[in-house]
């Protein structure tokens, strides 16, 4: 642990976006202390200016205070990202597992399987299972992994595939080991480090999905989201800049802080398998 | 004569490889015997650790019979095989890759008796500092992971670990021919003790013939598949009767600047025929001294030349 | 007395781990004489290697660093020359051939490809000239059928071929040391045997020096005239090759021979344990005061624990670093 670390801090980007993720969750975490009304409530006149009276960063058409968007919208990011990729993660681990464990026919099909989801444009595809599922949180999470999962599956294939032949497995065979037990005691656990990285990346993608939904007007009506903000303040970026471009730098922000993190786990796994 | 621990017969296996198809290992049939250390020697591509493999059935033969102890396990069902796992192990070259490098030693050790439920795990930790201490390394050794050793180390507790389950059977696939002179040596002598103290028979691969001078009882010379040569070891010594065999004598290096050698049989030597177009009848045959015409033609058999001797040759008996 | 070929006088190199800095090489000197066979032979990590690239300069730097003495090929130091100066050396007056030829090989450009390209780098010839060259060089290393082979890649060549093919190159502009660091390790048996008969036949046909790093004592025997044996990034006995295995004078080396696994044990019914070196070469990082060897040495005093051996010749032409071979083991 404590060399992961410190191979993690060398990279200067992964300890300042995860500083930052940090900030956003207890951001979010708070959110109910900070704005205890929640981010609907009609507080103030319309399109009052940011960095001027007491909406730090101003309100939108409806008087709705935009700070208070972008502190409660955190969490429906957060949320969406996270949950999304851990089923995300979970379909395409044991995809991945089963496919290069035990190649042949169940790879074949597999493959075939996962090309299928892989073939159709993933945002428009997002789109069609939100409308037929009617939006919400739920709709959009099992959009988004449903849509995301096939890259996982790819990479754990791969790595079971190179894996699988490792003179460690086939002594775990010579042993009698069982095939589900080779699977996660054995080669799972070697296969880690593509997947911490891929995972990480994975929660920055489905914050853009939900945001570009939302954007849509495809998103849950019931939560103010940084994507619904942009949407919803597109009519007036020109006056009322504000609207649009503070969650626009949120998601930004966050993405970019998340990407940095993918990078710092990048350096700080890598060399431990390089040493083997 | 006492039934053999290990009996396989017509042994064939066929890879796919790009370029077509290898017959890795081309009806070979052995034996061995409880209490004994078979060699199986022979240079790149003759088979040696595809029949190794399969005579532990890791892998599975295309034709043949795999017999332990008598009993037939050529078609057993993975689970019907899992008890009889426990008497056949394996221990590899490569001492980096043959452990999980994310498992400590001590997961390692367990394993074994995990997976046939045998013992609580205080009982399973206790074994596994023994196990350490059997094959010379320090019980405080089990916390640590695979890359905190030295090679020897490594391979210290791949034994360790395939001595877990009190096998009969160890296939020891070139054990010793990754590791420095000096430690090769000490492995060398573990492997034999382990022998004696637990009563074990090996199955030694290896292309080194001077490393069996020091281990085998009976050595079975492969060439492209085929088993050319079967003896025991002071008969292959002092009578190498295949060409082959005559041929790896003098090519290996002698640690011995007087040693005068004979080299114009190696010098004359034509390229190693690729396994994918093996030649016909007899597979040395493009490299051999003695060759006739029915060399190419017909395979020769493995007959038996004096007691405890067999060629597979024309030229000779 | 002309120069010797090639003569390292106490030659240095480090490498910056986690650990600290090490040395690698320890102060090694050592001179190769035109038309002879040198082996440096020691088992892995006595710093063999990175000996024979810290001639060629070879080093990746950081983390290794050449930090002292003097490398002189014909009496000329070779550390004292730049990236651009070594160019002219490396593959036209001091080559080099490498343990596994498939990773030595590009593997995307044929392999008469490669042999003409570093004729071309060299020399002043045209292509056609150059092609001509490649020819007569495989058949001097006895690749046949060239004109097909030189099309080929090396996917397509087994182990020997390559080998052959890596010698060809080392060979290509005529070369006055050729470097081979455990050139036949990865080949079989047979194959060796063909390798290292043909670098002997072309060391004498060409008047070359060889350097060759090697673990296999038995490959010593074979081919070298002269032996340098390493431990722990230091010299501790040369000799020609007939005293060497004759009289080995350092413990280390006595305890090589005797764990070496001979044909001999054939002729025992039942074989013998082995005699073996105990313990473990040291950590680099983690050298013992004094001798780097006395922890495991059968034959170590008091002195040996706390001061270091330095190399003196003991017979004519026999050197050792040890205080017991020296005759000084007890205190004076």
């Amino acid at each position: 642990m404590k060399e992961f670390w410190r191979l993690y801090s060398k990279n200067i980007g992964g300890v300042l976006g995860l500083a930052f993720i940090v900030l956003v969750v207890v951001m979010a975490a708070i959110a109910s202390l900070l704005y205890p009304t929640g981010p609907f409530t009609l507080t103030g006149s319309s399109y009052a200016q940011p960095f001027h009276d007491i909406f730090p960063l101003g309100t939108d058409s409806l008087g709705r205070d935009v700070a208070a968007g972008i502190v409660w919208g955190a969490r429906v990011s957060l949320l969406v990202g996270f949950t999304t990729t851990l089923i995300a993660v979970f379909i395409g681990v044991v995809v991945g597992c089963l496919a290069g464990y035990f190649g042949g026919v169940i790879d074949s099909v597999l493959m075939r399987f996962t090309e299928i989801f892989q073939t159709i444009p993933s945002f428009i595809f997002g789109i069609v299972l939100v409308a037929i599922m009617s939006p919400s949180l739920y709709s959009i999470v099992i959009a988004i992994a449903v849509v995301t999962w096939p890259a996982v599956a790819r990479l754990v294939r791969g790595e079971f595939l190179a894996l699988r032949n490792r003179e460690f497995v086939i002594a775990a065979v010579a042993m009698g080991m069982s095939n589900i037990r080779i699977i996660l005691t054995q080669i799972l656990p070697n296969a880690l480090s593509p997947i911490i990285v891929i995972s990480s990346l994975m929660v920055a993608t489905a914050i853009l999905f939900e945001a570009g939904l939302s954007f849509l007007g495809l998103g849950d009506p019931n939560v103010m989201s940084w994507g619904f903000m942009i949407g919803a303040g597109r009519n007036a970026i020109r006056t009322a800049w504000w609207n649009s471009t503070f969650p626009g730098v949120a998601i930004l922000l966050t993405v970019l802080a998340i990407n940095l993190i993918g990078e710092g786990l990048n350096d700080a796994l890598n060399p431990k398998l390089r040493d083997k | 004569m006492n039934e053999p621990l290990l009996q396989v017969t017509d042994l064939t296996k066929n890879f796919k490889v790009q370029g077509g198809i290898v017959r890795a290992v081309d009806g070979v049939s052995i034996s061995v015997q409880a209490g004994e250390t078979l060699g199986l020697v022979g240079e790149s591509g003759c088979g040696k650790s595809t029949l190794g493999a399969l005579m532990v059935r890791l892998i599975d033969a295309d034709e043949g019979r795999v017999a332990f102890e008598g009993r037939n396990i050529t078609n057993l069902s993975r689970t019907a095989l899992r008890p009889i796992r426990q008497h056949m192990q394996i221990i590899f070259q490569d001492p980096f890759a043959s452990l999980n490098p994310r498992s400590t030693v001590e997961r390692t050790l367990a394993e074994p008796f995990l997976v046939h439920g045998i013992g609580t795990p205080t009982e399973r930790k206790t074994w596994g500092k023994e196990l350490l201490q059997r094959v010379g390394l320090r019980p405080e050794h089990a916390s640590r992971y695979p890359h905190e050793f030295s090679g020897g180390q490594r391979q210290r507790v791949a034994i360790a670990r395939a001595l877990a389950l009190r096998p009969k059977l160890i296939v020891c696939d070139e054990p010793v021919s990754a590791l420095d002179v000096s430690i090769q040596a000490q492995v060398l002598n573990l492997l034999k003790d382990l022998k004696s103290e637990f009563g074990l028979s090996y199955i030694f691969i290896t292309h080194d013939f001077s490393v069996l001078g020091n281990v085998a009882q009976r050595i079975a010379v492969m060439y492209l598949g085929r088993i050319v040569e079967l003896a025991e070891r002071t008969k292959l010594w002092r009578r190498p009767l295949h060409p082959y065999t005559q041929l790896l004598f003098s090519a290996v290096p002698v640690p011995d600047p007087h040693a005068v050698k004979d080299r114009r049989r190696v010098a004359a030597l034509a390229d190693p025929p690729s396994p994918l177009d093996p030649p016909s009848g007899c597979h040395f045959h493009t490299r051999c001294p003695l060759k006739e015409s029915i060399c190419t033609q017909r395979a020769p058999p493995l007959r038996e030349v004096e007691p405890g001797h067999r060629v597979a040759c024309h030229m000779v008996g | 007395m002309p120069a010797p070929l090639l003569e390292l006088r106490d030659l240095r190199t480090q490498f910056s781990t986690q650990e600290g800095v090490v040395s690698a090489v320890d102060g090694i000197s050592l001179r190769i004489e035109n038309g002879q066979t040198l082996a440096v032979v020691g088992e892995s990590g006595c710093g063999k290697s990175v000996m024979a690239r810290s001639i060629l300069q070879l080093i990746p730097t950081p983390p290794g660093k050449i930090v002292g003495g003097e490398v002189l090929y014909q009496g000329a130091d070779l550390l004292k020359r730049n990236a651009e100066q070594m160019c002219d050396i490396r593959g036209k007056e001091i080559s080099m051939i490498f343990q596994e030829p498939m990773t030595s090989l590009n593997p995307v450009l044929t392999v008469g490809d490669q042999v003409a390209e570093i004729i071309l780098e060299h020399e002043k010839i045209d292509r056609k000239n150059a092609r001509a060259r490649v020819l007569e060089l495989f058949s001097l290393v006895n690749i046949p059928a060239a004109g097909k082979r030189v099309r080929e890649y090396p996917h397509q060549l087994s182990g020997g071929m390559r080998q052959r093919v890596m010698i060809a190159i080392s060979l290509a502009c005529r070369p006055k040391l050729l470097i081979a660091d455990e050139p036949t390790t990865a080949l079989d048996v047979t194959i060796q045997a063909q390798i290292l008969d043909l670098i002997t036949r072309l060391k004498e046909e060409l008047g070359m020096g060889v350097l060759l790093i090697t673990h296999d004592l038995g490959v010593v025997a074979e081919v070298a005239q002269h032996v340098v044996v390493m431990y722990a990034g230091r010299k501790v006995e040369e000799a020609p090759v007939e005293p060497l295995f004759d009289e080995p004078l350092h413990p280390y080396t006595r305890g090589l021979l005797d764990c070496v696994p001979r044909l001999d044990a054939f002729e025992q019914a039942e074989p013998d344990r082995l005699r073996t070196v105990e313990g473990l070469v040291p950590s680099l990082a983690d050298m013992p005061p004094g001798c780097s060897f006395a922890p495991r040495c059968p034959v170590s005093v008091d002195r040996c624990r706390w001061q270091k051996p330095e190399i003196k010749e003991v017979r004519p032409g026999h050197l050792v670093a040890c205080f017991v071979a020296q005759g000084e083991g007890l205190d004076s």
